[in-house]
């Protein structure tokens, strides 16, 4: 669909560049004449969202990192420092910091957006990985960054979730030491952590490139969910999609802004602005909302998996719960081969529907059990929502695309817009000639 | 969670000690009133008045114990804090000995520039000096305290930007130091506090008339409470009328783009079915 380059040079300079470093013209084709469907949606815009909270999340990292200090004595009085005494400190470092909410809160849109339009079907299955890399680097990125300020819930969770690693049988302890460099977390944990937080962002800057190239060479998706066939079906990106991302954009900036100024500190958790301390262990340990799903998939595993009728255990719980908050991620990158059904639109699938969205209410659901107690009825729902989850990935999307009777698809994306009456016209002709 | 990671687990039962006013061993049960505060909401703005009188109370009932130590004399004579003038914060500024290796005899007067000197020298003698409790610092107090709130009311919250869990938090400790009820016992050097519903280390702090106001304000202890937890707001967060008079211009800003970019958007797209 990126098909032949429309680029022509029009004046002596960029002729002259173009047979050097054809840089416009992957500009031109990408970003201006780049054809993209004529019928997409606002939850297309997400993709451009995201781009720019990228850059927002570094350009706003670079200067705090001008004023941080990253050892245990001083990084959370260097971060009070940034708020109170460097010029446009307060703004930047809340920026930031209410900046990983949006963002999170950008790729959640984003993702379930992709899981009920089919976005990860061929021809985008390495797209769709691209995505979950990127998805994966993010957690990463955000989890080494809230451990920065050096309050006490920074201190504790970074606590909790390198002990994760020494689940892993044999290796498990070593690994542990090495992350944290040391016995527990300390002021070798917060410069590693520094370093890696300001490596990762790079690392993601370096995935995007190669989702966007994965995105243009099939070129996007569209609510029908059937491939452009003519150039009917698309419009040039600029100033169509540039102007509608723009304006996402601002829209989205609104709610961002409102943190930001109001209520930087909503999103957050007061025991944050406590200093680390090794002695003193908050009474509940929560992570930011954004990984909460996941830290309630963690805890939902609260028994020992082993042989029946005799007391070998296989699995004991901290590595079943280990195991299965890693595994619902993992479960991503196999999406493309799990869902079996040819429709590639959630819109034309009644009965996937129903699953779809009993998994959007799995998911919060979770969210919200992850930051309640683990006791009582909360594990048991978790446990529900867990399995339900596993269960839509790994047994219903299967089975589901074999038996569902879908609704008959549109024969093309401007037969979606316009409506059957276009199928007369000499181009639909065309289109059917071409099946 | 206790189940998975013994080691927290362990450590989980010596807090408390530490952590005596916490909002961990916040009982839910105890109906904890929000305030009003002149800083709330999206027009919300420190009254130096109130900041003045919260400084007195701070320096009369808690600056011997506790520390401020990201204080700095000058935040308090900065616009939108207490705003007392330059000349009453340098005169109190000397009236402190700072701790300075570069000079002669290793202290000095203070200046505007230095920040609250501490009460004590290092958190042992503070421990030794309060029987064994350490008295926590004010730099961000109010911001590490909240009062608990339920799904879904959090979500109203994010519409009335409500930020002020920490001074409220503060507040409804101070007025409800209370005779323990049947059942609880209290030990020597602990105070029970009706709304936390635990013992605390730190004996009631006020008393009526125990701060002399000038003015018309009242010498009660719910009045002490109000200021000088509005100034410990302040202490944790001085540029928030700074922060809220720019946000205020941002969000017009960004609601007029917004708009005239959708004329745009529509304009654009008028012509083409989609």
């Amino acid at each position: 669909m990126s098909g032949p380059s429309t680029y022509t040079p029009k004046n002596g300079f960029t002729k002259w560049m173009d047979s050097r470093l054809p840089i416009l013209r992957l500009v031109n084709d990408s970003f201006v004449d780049y054809p993209t469907p004529r019928n997409l949606n606002y939850w297309w815009t997400f993709g451009a969202i995201l781009s720019f909270m990228l850059v927002v999340q570094i350009v706003t990292g670079v200067v705090l990192a001008m004023n941080y200090v990253p050892t245990a004595a001083m990084a959370f009085d260097s971060v009070e420092f940034i708020r109170r005494d460097v010029n446009w400190g307060r703004i930047i470092q809340s920026a930031h910091a209410v900046g990983a909410s949006m963002f999170f809160a950008a790729v959640y849109i984003h993702i379930f957006r992709g899981i009920y339009y089919g976005s990860y079907k061929a021809p985008r299955e390495i797209l769709w990985i691209l995505g979950v890399v990127i998805f994966l680097l993010m957690m990463a990125t955000g989890f080494l960054g809230y451990v920065l300020p050096w309050g006490q819930m920074s201190f504790w969770a970074a606590t909790v979730i390198t002990s994760f690693f020494s689940a892993i049988p044999l290796v498990g302890d070593g690994l542990v030491q090495l992350i944290r460099g040391g016995l527990s977390i300390d002021n070798a944990t917060l410069t590693r952590f520094y370093s890696l937080h300001y490596l990762l962002p790079f690392m993601i800057v370096g995935v995007v490139g190669l989702h966007i190239w994965a995105l243009h060479v099939p070129g996007n998706g569209n609510p029908a969910g059937v491939e452009v066939k003519d150039k009917k079906d698309v419009l040039p990106f600029h100033p169509y999609y540039t102007m509608k991302d723009l304006f996402a954009l601002v829209v989205f900036l609104l709610p961002f802004a409102w943190f930001m100024f109001f209520a930087p500190d909503a999103l957050g958790h007061p025991d944050n602005y406590i200093v680390a301390d090794s002695q003193v262990t908050p009474l509940h340990i929560v992570p930011e909302w954004y990984f909460m799903p996941f830290y309630a998939i963690l805890r939902a595993i609260t028994f020992n998996i082993g042989i029946p009728f005799t007391d070998i255990v296989l699995i004991n719980s901290k590595l079943g719960g280990v195991i299965a908050m890693f595994g619902a991620i993992i479960v991503l990158f196999f999406l493309p081969w799990l869902d079996s059904s040819k429709v590639r639109s959630g819109s034309f699938r009644p009965v996937f529907k129903g699953f779809y969205l009993l998994l959007v209410i799995s998911f919060i659901g979770l969210g919200w059990l992850g930051s309640k107690p683990a006791d009582g009825i909360y594990v048991i729902l978790a446990q529900g929502f867990t399995a339900y989850y596993f269960g839509y990935f790994l047994i219903i999307l299967p089975i589901l695309g074999k038996i569902e009777t879908t609704r008959p698809l549109p024969n093309s994306i401007s037969e979606s817009v316009l409506g059957p009456s276009a199928t007369r016209e000499p181009a639909a002709a065309t289109m059917q000639g071409a099946e | 969670m206790t189940g998975k990671f013994p080691l927290i687990g362990a450590l989980a039962l010596v807090v408390g000690l530490f952590l005596p006013a916490s909002a961990l061993a916040y009982k839910h049960d105890f109906d904890a009133k929000r305030q009003d505060w002149s800083f709330a909401g999206v027009f919300g703005k420190y009254d130096p008045a109130q900041l003045q009188r919260g400084f007195q109370v701070f320096l009369q009932s808690c600056a011997a114990c506790h520390g401020a130590r990201l204080l700095a004399f000058r935040n308090l004579s900065q616009p939108g804090g207490p705003e007392f003038t330059e000349g009453q914060i340098k005169a109190l500024a000397a009236e402190y000995m700072i701790l300075d290796e570069e000079v002669e005899g290793g202290e000095r007067a203070g200046i505007p520039a230095d920040r609250w000197p501490s009460p004590f020298a290092n958190a042992l003698e503070a421990k030794q000096a309060n029987s064994g409790a350490l008295p926590p610092d004010f730099s961000v107090i109010a911001k590490a305290r909240a009062l608990p709130n339920t799904f879904p009311w959090w979500i109203v919250d994010y519409f009335t930007t409500y930020q002020e869990g920490g001074p409220d938090y503060i507040y409804n400790m101070l007025v409800n130091y209370a005779d323990a009820p049947d059942g609880v016992e209290v030990d020597a050097g602990q105070f029970y506090n009706a709304f936390t519903g635990t013992n605390l280390a730190m004996p009631p702090p006020l008393f009526d008339g125990v701060v002399e106001y000038e003015g018309g304000a009242p010498a009660t202890v719910d009045q002490y409470a109000r200021d000088v937890s509005a100034f410990l707001m302040w202490v944790a967060e001085p540029g928030l009328t700074d922060r809220k008079q720019l946000g205020f211009k941002v969000i017009l800003f960004l609601l007029l783009f917004a708009g005239l970019l959708y004329l745009v958007k529509r304009r654009i797209w008028r012509q083409v079915p989609h």
